[in-house]
């Protein structure tokens, strides 16, 4: 299967099937939706902050492997991080599935994100990684309209 | 140009049904089929989207360019005269393919779209008024929901829906309760591209008659697949796409009752839809010109020819019924996939296999069949409100053309085993 190896790396399969920190979260500070007109995917990020403090956070909704997976792992990551320290996940996660595909990736500073790595052979789906982040980021601004990748 | 009677069709000698030595045949017809990915020609199931083109249409093409290319309806020089013919030709063939009483009851357009927008314009704008009704029905694409709420948001006219069942097919009891006075125009598609449903248009167009209601079918996925006569489904107004049926993009039909054509107003103002201009009064062209300003796509249409030739000398009849035995083993094998839900299961249904998995995403499922080299379509199809219909965000679907056999079938059916070993 080559690339497509590559792309659906086991870890980005565990969590599409078993995805963490995935439930509604009643009490949220704030909550925000992000969607994807062209392919449907459609999530929830709740956020429960602290100060700037991520105390607790979530998803919830429906959308292919990747932009599932890419949630879930961006939630066991960021509780307990602050504000400052989500955005700056953020701003490497995104050099790295927009960088080119040739580019040797820094395993230790991409740490679990690494496995994300393989969308930068496939463009239409670099959408499907960052949905979830663009999301949560609105939400730390707190913004409250929908978030779409178009 | 006159319009041109044609005398009635000849009724065409049976032909035996397509065998796989002529469907082996028909393949190397069209050069792109035999694109290579992994060691193997790629597999093209998304004919719904696109299809591909024969030889001879690229070929028309070209010919147009390197020995026709000229302005049409224009010049007294000779390339101006071949072309002219050359278009006039092609609209011609198209009227044949469409059964349609007159040759200047077909107007190129860009597509299928365009054609619904013309209708939206110069039929719905000067007769649509607010309180009135346009009916649609839920498995519409987007081309023939949107300019309706275009159009009803300016007049303030309502747009009506008529739901199906479970299985994909029309409730034509509610049809029929719709069908109100205020009803102004019906516009419903020939074949579903999302579920492959064929409607029953020639009783939707009785109906709406019976009611003194205009009717517009979107033909864009029927016209690649049947036999077509407008004259029998009696419906006012047809739609249809060129690159759909093997021609070229950028090119399609308007078939409109040349009764009803000629009390509209033009779509567009400019040259060639114009009789005389003085800046006091602008005197437009008859059927067809007047809906065709501009320069036309001009080798479009005689590629759109070329194609119409092609599907001749295999004959509709045949593609349909080949199709439909196709359609029915396609259906077997997806059928028998454990945690595969086909979305789209009317009786009468052309050659398109839309369909969801547990344990998989549409997109997923599109990336994992491209690496195995089959080409298939992840997605809403340009038709939202009948994908929330029903409660799904997308499907993977799979559609035939006649160049399409068994093997590939098989191979979509194994590429799919492939997607549950990642998935299950």
């Amino acid at each position: 299967m080559g690339a497509n190896r590559a792309l659906y790396e086991q870890v980005i399969l565990e969590h599409n099937k078993k995805p963490r920190n995935f439930r509604e979260m009643p009490d949220a500070t704030s909550k925000i939706e992000g969607f994807n007109p062209l392919c449907g995917d459609h999530f929830m990020i709740y956020l429960k902050m602290n100060g700037e403090v991520i105390d607790d956070i979530s998803f919830a909704g429906s959308g292919c492997a990747i932009s599932k997976s890419s949630a879930s792992v961006m939630t066991t990551l960021l509780k307990g991080k602050t504000r400052s320290e989500a955005e700056a996940l953020f701003a490497s996660f995104h050099q790295m599935v927009t960088s080119s595909p040739d580019t040797v990736i820094d395993e230790e500073k991409a740490g679990r994100l690494a496995v994300f790595a393989g969308v930068r052979e496939f463009p239409v789906r670099i959408k499907c990684a960052t949905l979830a982040w663009h999301t949560l980021l609105s939400a730390l601004d707190g913004k409250n309209s929908t978030v779409s990748t178009e | 140009m006159a319009t041109v009677t044609p005398s009635a069709p000849a009724t065409p000698p049976r032909r035996p049904p397509l065998s796989a030595v002529e469907i082996a045949r028909i393949r190397d017809d069209f050069p792109v089929l035999h694109v290579r990915r992994h060691g193997k020609d790629l597999i093209y199931l998304d004919n719904a989207a696109t299809s591909q083109k024969p030889r001879s249409v690229i070929e028309t093409e070209r010919h147009y360019y390197e020995a026709q290319n000229s302005n049409v309806h224009r010049g007294m020089h000779y390339l101006s005269e071949i072309a002219t013919s050359a278009y006039e030709d092609a609209r011609m063939k198209m009227q044949r393919f469409l059964r349609a009483p007159l040759s200047c009851e077909i107007i190129f357009t860009r597509g299928t779209t365009e054609a619904i927008n013309l209708i939206a314009h110069s039929y719905g704008r000067p007769n649509i008024r607010e309180g009135d009704e346009i009916l649609i029905s839920a498995m519409e694409h987007h081309s023939n929901i949107v300019p309706w709420q275009m159009l009803c948001e300016e007049t303030g006219a309502k747009l009506r829906v008529v739901p199906i069942t479970d299985s994909g097919e029309l409730i034509m009891e509610e049809y029929e309760k719709l069908l109100s006075p205020r009803v102004k125009l019906v516009s419903m598609a020939h074949v579903s591209n999302a579920l492959g449903t064929i409607n029953p248009v020639k009783e939707i167009t009785a109906m709406a008659h019976q009611h003194g209601i205009p009717v517009l079918i979107d033909g864009a996925q029927a016209a690649p697949h049947m036999v077509l006569n407008v004259q029998d489904i009696g419906c006012d107004f047809y739609a249809c796409s060129g690159h759909k049926m093997f021609g070229p993009t950028g090119i399609g039909v308007l078939y409109g009752r040349a009764e009803m054509l000629n009390r509209m107003p033009p779509f567009m103002g400019g040259g060639d839809m114009i009789l005389s201009v003085t800046f006091d009064k602008t005197i437009y062209n008859g059927l067809p010109y007047k809906f065709e300003a501009g320069t036309p796509n001009i080798a479009g249409v005689i590629g759109l020819g070329a194609a119409v030739d092609y599907l001749d000398s295999i004959g509709m009849d045949r593609i349909a019924a080949y199709e439909h035995e196709l359609t029915q083993y396609g259906t077997q094998l997806l059928q028998s996939i454990s945690g595969l839900h086909i979305v789209g299961t009317a009786r009468e249904k052309a050659g398109v296999l839309s369909f969801t998995m547990d344990t998989a995403h549409a997109h997923d499922i599109g990336q994992i069949l491209s690496e195995q080299g089959v080409a298939i379509r992840a997605g809403h199809h340009c038709a939202q409100p009948l994908m929330q219909r029903f409660g799904i965000a997308a499907t993977a679907r799979a559609s035939l053309a006649f160049y399409n056999s068994r093997e590939d079938l098989d191979a979509l059916s194994a590429a799919i085993g492939k997607v549950k070993e990642v998935f299950d």
